[in-house]
C-alpha cells in the first residue's frame, strides 16, 4: 500500500500514562506508557508487541479512552476524542471496541449469550424490538460460528474457542472501525488459535475493521498484522512493516525479542544462540537515557546519558544510538 | 529393564470419578525417559500430559486414583513404594517444577530460608555453610547478585528469578530426573529462552533426565530428544523429534503443527483443525480425535487404533498415515 | 544427517491446503466448517457438548444428597412454616381462648405443651407466634439486604463522596450493640410490629452493605465489566444489570444466615417488651411471659424458647449447605 493511499484513522501524540504506586513513596509511580506515539491507517492491522509490563494493554485502553491518560492526545477520525464530554463521546464509543485475552473473565458468568451480545445493542439502542435484536444476536452468531440453539447457553458451557468467538461478535455487534485485540488468542489452544486468527481476519475483510492487534506471541503477530510496533518498557523502540522488520530488525531489542521464540523446526536449533541477559527493568524506576540499555550489549556511555529520539527511515521509525544494518 | 532408562511407564491408566461418572485423564499410556535425555509430552489442554506427570509424582488427589499400571523409575515400580518412601524418592531422586511458581513458593519466607531449609532436609550443615551452598546455587542457576536475592521474597522476584530459583531448589540433590510442567508458559520470549538455555546446560553438566510438559510445539523442537503427543488422554504419535517433525504421521500432529502460525515462513491462511477439543466423559468408542478428523471414517468412530510402528522408534495410534490420508484427498480433487 | 539439509517446513507438513483454503472467506467466516457434512457436525457438537448446566434445583440435589443436616434443616423449616400459614387448621385451640381453671397445667394429653398461666393452650399459641417469629425472620431480614445491597453497589462501583458518606454511616451503625440501637429506635418509634420491621432493618443493613462493597471492587475490576463500559452500557446498568447477578449468591448466603439474628432480635425485643404486643403473640413473648414460671412451671418458657434455637440452628446449617454449593471456591475441588 503507496503512503499516499492511507487515511490515518487514529494518531496518538506524546501519551503518557502513570499509575501511582499505592503504599510507596511519594511521587513514585509506575510509568506504564511514556511519551508514545502512534499512528493508525484505516483498515490496517497493526500489531503492538513487547513482553509484559511494557504497557502494551495500557496503550490499548488509551487510544479508545477506556483509561484516561495522564497527557496527550488521541485524535480519531480528525475529532480529539480526549477533549470530548462523556455524553459527546458516546459516538465514537461505538466506532471502537475492545476483544479481550481472557475468554473466561470477558464474559458475564450470569447473562445467556443472547444477552451477552445483545448488551451493547442495548446500549446504543439498536434495534427497537427485541425480535430485531434477537435477528441481529442470530446473525451475528451466524457470523463468528455459533450454532443458533446455543442462543440460551451460558458461558462456562462454551468451550475456551467458542468463548472467545462470542466475545467477538459482542465487539462487531455495533459495526466498530477500530477494533483493540487485546492478547485475543494467548489463552487459547494451539488448534483453537488457528481458528480464531482465521475468523478475524475474515471478519476484518468483511466488515473493513482496523485492528490494533496486541499481543506477545511474534509468530501470531507475523502471520496477522501489516505492521509491528515494538514496545519495551513503555516506549515504542521500533515500528515498520512486519516483513522489513521481521527481516530486518533496526533496534537490538527487535533483533532479540525475534530470536527468542522457539521455532517449531528442531533443525534449526541453535547450540550457540546469544541470549539476551538479565531481566525487564522496573517500571517504577526506569533506566536514564535509553531504557532498554541495561540489558543491551550494544550500549554505550551516550545511551545512559541520552534518551534516543525518534528516527524515520522510508516507512521505519525506530529509536535507537546503535540501529543494526 | 536396563538401567539406561531412568523413567519407563508402562500402561498407566489414571481416572478420575466425578459425579456424571468416570473419566480417563491418562489412558494407556507407555512412555520411556532414557538417561540423560529429554523427553517432551505435547497436547492441548485436557490431553492428560500434566496428568501423566502427576500420576508419576504420585501427587494426584481425589477423586483422582491411578488405577492400573507400572512407574517403573530407575528399575523400581514407584506404585509399589509406601507413602513414606515416595516421600524420599520425590525432591529427592525425583523433582518437579512447576508453570507459576509463585504458588509453590511460600509468600511469608525468604528465597534463601526457603532454599536453605530444602538443603537442610538433605545434607547436614552448618549454618554458615548452608548460606554458602545457597549461594552457589544462586549462581549456578544464573541468578545475579546471589547474596542480595537470597533475602528477597517471592513477590519480590520478577517471574523469571522465580523460576530460577525453583529450578535451583529442584536441582539441589542432583535428581535424576526433572519433571518440568509448563515451565515457560508464564513467562515472556526473552525469558523463556534464558529458562530452557539454564535446563539444558544442567541436563548437560548433571546428566539429568528431564520429562518436559509443554504445549508448545517450539519448545519441544528446540529442547527434547523425544517427543510423544497426547490427545484425550492417550498417546497418539510418539518418536524422536527430528523424525516427528521431518515425518509427521498422524493427522492429530500434522494438523498441529500446520495451524502454528510461523514466524520465518508465512502463508495467507492458517490450517484449522474444526471442532473443540472433546469432553472426556462423552468420547467416542473409537479413536478420540476422530470427531476432530478431516479424514475420519465409520471404523474410526467404532474401533480404537493400537499404537503401531511406522519408521523405526516412530509410532503412531490411527489406522493409515498421514500421507495416505492426504494424498488420497488430493486425488479425489 | 544429509537429509535434513533438504528439510523443507512447507512441504515436510503436508501443508498443501493453505491454497485451497484461501478462497470465499467471507462465505468461511459465516460457516468455519462449511466443509463438514451435517453427520460430522453433529458428531462435533457432541463432543463439544461440555458439562450441561446446573440450575437451581439441581444445585439443591446436590445440597440434599451432601449435608444430610442442611437438608434436615430445611425440612424442618418447611413443617414450621406450614404450621404458621395453615395454623388455624393445625392448632388444637384457639390461642387466646382463656381457661382460668385450667392454668400453668404442665404437659397432657390434651396439652402437649401445657396451658400458661391464662389457661391458654401453649402448642396453639406457639403455632399462631411461629407467624409473627417467621415474618419477623424474614421480612426485615430482607428489607435490610436490599437497602445494604444498593448502598454496597453504589458505594463500591462509584466510590468517591459516596462510598465516603455510606462507609461511614455504617461504621456508625456497625459502632453501637444492635440491640440497644434497635431498642432506641423501639422507643422513639414506639412498639408495634412495623416498628420492629424498621428497627431490624436499621441496625443489619451495614453488614451487608460491606460485604457487597467489597464484592462489587473486586467485581469492577473483572474484564466483562470492562467490556460492558468500553460498549457505552451505563453505570446503572453494570450495577444492577451485570455485577448485582453475580453478588447472588454471596446474597442468598447472607439471607439464610441472617435470618436468625432477627428471629433472635425480635425475641430479645419481645422479651424486653417493646416487639410484639398482646394479644398478638411470639416465641420471644412467650418466653418473657413464661419466665416467672420457670421453676414452678417450666414448660410454658422452654418450649418455645427450644423453638427459638430449633429454628435459629436451622437456617444456620441451611446457611451453611447453601454456602458450600454456591461457593465455587469450595465447590472446586
Amino acid at each position: 500500500m503507496p503512503e499516499s493511499s492511507k487515511n490515518v484513522l487514529l494518531q496518538a501524540s506524546h501519551l503518557v500514562k502513570e499509575f501511582p504506586v499505592e503504599g510507596g513513596k511519594k511521587g513514585s509511580a509506575v510509568h506504564a506508557v511514556s511519551d508514545v506515539s502512534l499512528t493508525l491507517f484505516e483498515g490496517e492491522t497493526l500489531a503492538l508487541v513487547g513482553e509484559s509490563g511494557c504497557g502494551k494493554s495500557t496503550l490499548g485502553r488509551l487510544l479508545i479512552r477506556l483509561l484516561p491518560p495522564t497527557s496527550g492526545t488521541v485524535t480519531y477520525d480528525g475529532t480529539d476524542i480526549l477533549a470530548l464530554k462523556e455524553r459527546d463521546f458516546a459516538p465514537y464509543r461505538r466506532q471502537m471496541q475492545i476483544i479481550f485475552q481472557d475468554p473466561y473473565a470477558s464474559l458475564d458468568p450470569r447473562m445467556n449469550v443472547t444477552q451477552i451480545i445483545e448488551e451493547p445493542l442495548r446500549a446504543n439502542g439498536v434495534g427497537k424490538t427485541k425480535a430485531e435484536r434477537q435477528e441481529k444476536v442470530f446473525e451475528l452468531m451466524d457470523l463468528v460460528g455459533i450454532p443458533r440453539e446455543y442462543a440460551k447457553r451460558y458461558p462456562h458451557q462454551f468451550s475456551g474457542g467458542q468463548r472467545q468467538r462470542i466475545g467477538i461478535a459482542r465487539a462487531i455487534a455495533l459495526n466498530p472501525k477500530l477494533v483493540v485485540c487485546d492478547e485475543p488468542v494467548s489463552a487459547l489452544d494451539v488448534s483453537i488459535q488457528a481458528q480464531v486468527l482465521n475468523l478475524l481476519r475474515d471478519l476484518q475483510q468483511q466488515k473493513h475493521m482496523t485492528y490494533l492487534f496486541i499481543s506477545h506471541d511474534l509468530s501470531v503477530v507475523r502471520h496477522i498484522s501489516d505492521r509491528v510496533a515494538v514496545m519495551f518498557l513503555g516506549k515504542i523502540c521500533e515500528v515498520g512493516p512486519t516483513k522489513d522488520l521481521y527481516e530486518h530488525p533496526l533496534h537490538p531489542y527487535t533483533k532479540f525479542l525475534l530470536a527468542s521464540v522457539p521455532n517449531p523446526d528442531p533443525t534449526k536449533r541453535d547450540e550457540n544462540e546469544v541470549l539476551l541477559t538479565g531481566d525487564i527493568p522496573s517500571p517504577v524506576n526506569p533506566p536514564s537515557g535509553c531504557r532498554f540499555r541495561t540489558r543491551c550489549p550494544f550500549a554505550d556511555a551516550k545511551c545512559a546519558e541520552e534518551e534516543p529520539a525518534m528516527q524515520e527511515v522510508g516507512e521505519r521509525r525506530f529509536a535507537c544510538h546503535h540501529p543494526l544494518t | 529393564m536396563s538401567e539406561a532408562n531412568t523413567l519407563e511407564i508402562r500402561h498407566l491408566r489414571t481416572v478420575f470419578h466425578t459425579r456424571k461418572g468416570d473419566l480417563a485423564a491418562v489412558n494407556d499410556v507407555s512412555l520411556t525417559v532414557p538417561k540423560g535425555k529429554i523427553v517432551g509430552i505435547v497436547g492441548e489442554s485436557g490431553c492428560g500430559k500434566s496428568m501423566t506427570a502427576m500420576s508419576v509424582m504420585q501427587l494426584v488427589r481425589k477423586p483422582g486414583e491411578i488405577e492400573s499400571g507400572q512407574i517403573l523409575f530407575r528399575g523400581e515400580d514407584l506404585l509399589q513404594k509406601t507413602p513414606g518412601e515416595m516421600q524420599k524418592i520425590r525432591g529427592d531422586r525425583i523433582s518437579m517444577i512447576f508453570q507459576e511458581p509463585m504458588t509453590s513458593l511460600n509468600p511469608v519466607y525468604t528465597v534463601g530460608h526457603q532454599v536453605e531449609e530444602a538443603l537442610r532436609i538433605h545434607e547436614h550443615l552448618s549454618k554458615e555453610e548452608l548460606h554458602r551452598r545457597a549461594v552457589e546455587i544462586f549462581e549456578a542457576v544464573g541468578i545475579p547478585e546471589a547474596e542480595e536475592r537470597l533475602k528477597s521474597y517471592p513477590h519480590q522476584l520478577s517471574g523469571g528469578l522465580r523460576q530460577r530459583v525453583m529450578i535451583g531448589m529442584a536441582m539441589i540433590c542432583k535428581p535424576d530426573l526433572l519433571i518440568a510442567d509448563e515451565p515457560t508458559t508464564a513467562l515472556d520470549v526473552t525469558i523463556e529462552a534464558q529458562i530452557l538455555a539454564l535446563m539444558k546446560k544442567l541436563r548437560d553438566e548433571n546428566g539429568t533426565s528431564i520429562l518436559l510438559i509443554t504445549h508448545n510445539m517450539g519448545v519441544v523442537a528446540k529442547m527434547c530428544d523425544f517427543v510423544y503427543v497426547m490427545y484425550a488422554g492417550r498417546v497418539m504419535e510418539q518418536a524422536e523429534v527430528f523424525e516427528l517433525f521431518r515425518n509427521v504421521q498422524h493427522p492429530y500432529t500434522a494438523g498441529l503443527l500446520q495451524s502454528i502460525p510461523r514466524i520465518d515462513h508465512v502463508v495467507d491462511r492458517l490450517y484449522t483443525i474444526p471442532g473443540v477439543v472433546p469432553n472426556l466423559l462423552h468420547l467416542p468408542a473409537g479413536c478420540g480425535f476422530c470427531t476432530r478428523c478431516r479424514y475420519a471414517q465409520d471404523r474410526c468412530y467404532e474401533e480404537l487404533p493400537e499404537l503401531r510402528e511406522i519408521a523405526p522408534g516412530h509410532f503412531i495410534r490411527c489406522f493409515s498415515t498421514n500421507q495416505e490420508l492426504s494424498g488420497k484427498e488430493e486425488s479425489h480433487a | 544427517m544429509s537429509d535434513l539439509k533438504h528439510f523443507r517446513p512447507d512441504t515436510a507438513f503436508g501443508g498443501k491446503n493453505e491454497k485451497r483454503d484461501l478462497t470465499s472467506s467471507a462465505k468461511k467466516a459465516q460457516d468455519p466448517d462449511a466443509k463438514l457434512s451435517a453427520k460430522d457436525k453433529k458428531r462435533i457438537q457432541l463432543a463439544a457438548d461440555l458439562g450441561e448446566a446446573e440450575t437451581g434445583w439441581d444445585k439443591f440435589k446436590i445440597l440434599c444428597s451432601e449435608n444430610k443436616l442442611a437438608a434436615a434443616s430445611a425440612v424442618i423449616i418447611l413443617v414450621i412454616a406450614l404450621m404458621a400459614i395453615f395454623a388455624p387448621v393445625v392448632a388444637p385451640y384457639d390461642p387466646t381462648k382463656q381457661d382460668l381453671l385450667h392454668r400453668l397445667e404442665g404437659m397432657s394429653a390434651a396439652h402437649i405443651f401445657g396451658t400458661d398461666q391464662l389457661g391458654r393452650d401453649v402448642f396453639s399459641r406457639m403455632i399462631y407466634g411461629a407467624r409473627v417469629s417467621l415474618v419477623i425472620g424474614l421480612l426485615p431480614t430482607f428489607l435490610s439486604l436490599a437497602l445494604g445491597t444498593v448502598l454496597g453497589l453504589i458505594s463500591g462501583y462509584l466510590g468517591k463522596a459516596a462510598d465516603f458518606v455510606i462507609m461511614r454511616l455504617a461504621d456508625i451503625t456497625m459502632a453501637f450493640p444492635s440491640l440497644l440501637l434497635a431498642m432506641v429506635v423501639m422507643y422513639t418509634l414506639g412498639a408495634g410490629i412495623v416498628n420492629i420491621f424498621l428497627a431490624l432493618t436499621f441496625v443489619s443493613w451495614a453488614g451487608t452493605a460491606r460485604v457487597i462493597r467489597s464484592q462489587t471492587l473486586s467485581l469492577r475490576e473483572m474484564e466483562y465489566i470492562e467490556a460492558a463500559r468500553s460498549m457505552g452500557v451505563s453505570k446503572w446498568r453494570i450495577m444492577f444489570q451485570h455485577i448485582l447477578p453475580n453478588c447472588l449468591p454471596n446474597l442468598i448466603v447472607l439471607f439464610t444466615l441472617n435470618i436468625p439474628g432477627s428471629i433472635l432480635s425480635e425475641s430479645s425485643l419481645s422479651f424486653l417488651g417493646i416487639g410484639a404486643q398482646p394479644p398478638m403473640t411470639s416465641w420471644g413473648l412467650m418466653v418473657s411471659d413464661g419466665k416467672q414460671y420457670l421453676f414452678t412451671d417450666p414448660v410454658v418458657a422452654i418450649a418455645p424458647g427450644v423453638a427459638i434455637l430449633i429454628l435459629a440452628l436451622a437456617f444456620n446449617f441451611l446457611g451453611d449447605g447453601v454456602r458450600d454449593v454456591l461457593d465455587p471456591y469450595l465447590n472446586k475441588q
